[in-house]
């Protein structure tokens, strides 16, 4: 698939595949369906992302039909690997009951947890949400659970049989870029289950940044939707969580205050 | 109550509907498929294999739920 930049990088031997539970994926970008301007350009802007894994959201259908909103119109679940959301869910109860949906729709058992505990910030109800993904962990499914970026919730969530942890770079829809990068590294150092940051990521250098923190992937959905050409920025960010990635597993030199001749500074001429 | 109709609350709001429906007779007057919604009955998620069986009755509440664009 020459779409997809890190299947090519892996090909090469310089990456390896990112496993989410059980399940393995040659892209570290997974993206969100929502925002955009029509469906046309969301299928190609997440054909041009390279992602295998796409999230959804659960909604009462619209049974006035101003318009066809139902999103598998238009994505092929079998060309993408489908993660249900629990968001807009301001209470554990909710959280569960939408997963629980989700599931019923028998796609698979993954769930994109998040319980959201402020409507200014968007930032999560950490303590509903340990509730609701050790519920839910236990029911079976594999939660892969939106968080903010402390490390002791991550390793509440990883202890409660998350799949993945998901912190924040920074609030949802904010396009901030990584504002906390120490603890996404610590939390990432911790952790043994994939570490994919969650919103926050608003252009490509954001994303290159994110993914030179050493996680495993990142997960965004504003960044390309509401750029003016959400097609071309999802080419940039592919190329940028490649960069990012490879970057990171390369080693950067050591960064120092003092310039450093790169050429000899012997056999100089009288 | 008229005898001809029986009230239900689907997706939030009342509605009157002809008596003996199950729920996939009830999805088909509404022109869904089956394979694109999710049904829950009165808190319960039911199965697709029951939307044959499962007959609507007054008073119930029901939600019809899809996938829809998110992030």
């Amino acid at each position: 698939m020459t779409q997809n930049a890190t299947a090519t990088e892996s090909a090469h031997g310089l990456d390896g595949p990112l496993e989410i539970g059980g399940i393995e994926f040659m892209s570290r970008l997974i993206v969100g369906t929502g925002k955009y301007a029509d469906n046309e350009v969301m299928m190609e802007a997440i054909r041009a992302s390279g992602t295998e894994m796409v999230t959804v959201a659960v909604r009462r259908v619209d049974l006035d039909r101003s318009k066809e909103e139902a999103i598998l119109h238009h994505l092929d679940p079998d060309e993408f690997f489908l993660l249900a959301n629990t968001a807009g869910c301001y209470s554990a109860e909710d959280a569960i009951r939408y997963a629980r949906l989700a599931r019923a729709a028998g796609f698979n058992e993954f769930v994109k947890l998040e319980v959201i505990g402020d409507e200014t910030t968007l930032l999560p109800d950490v303590h509903a949400t340990l509730e609701a993904a050790k519920t839910l962990s236990d029911e079976g499914f594999k939660v892969m659970a939106y968080t903010n970026d402390d490390l002791i919730t991550a390793l509440r969530l990883e202890d409660a049989g998350c799949v993945a942890v998901m912190p924040l770079a920074s609030p949802i829809g904010s396009g901030l870029g990584v504002v906390n990068p120490y603890f996404i590294r610590e939390i990432k150092r911790r952790l043994e289950v994939p570490v994919i940051v969650d919103a926050g990521v608003g252009t490509a250098s954001d994303a290159c940044v994110t993914m030179e923190q050493g996680v495993d992937g990142v997960l965004m959905n504003t960044a390309l939707a509401a750029a003016d050409d959400p097609v071309r920025m999802s080419h940039a960010m592919r190329h940028a969580i490649v960069a990012g990635r490879l970057a990171f597993l390369a080693g950067r030199m050591p960064s120092r205050e003092i310039a450093v001749p790169s050429s000899p500074t012997t056999g100089m001429l009288d | 109550m008229s005898a001809d109709t029986i009230h239900v609350r689907l997706n939030g709001k009342p509605r009157e509907i002809q008596p003996g429906h199950t729920v996939h007779s009830l999805l088909e007057s509404l022109d869904l498929r089956a394979g694109m919604v999710v049904v829950e009955l009165n808190l319960e998620i039911l199965g697709r294999d029951s939307y044959a069986e499962c007959q609507v009755q007054e008073g119930d509440t029901i939600e019809l739920v899809h996938f829809v664009g998110g992030g």
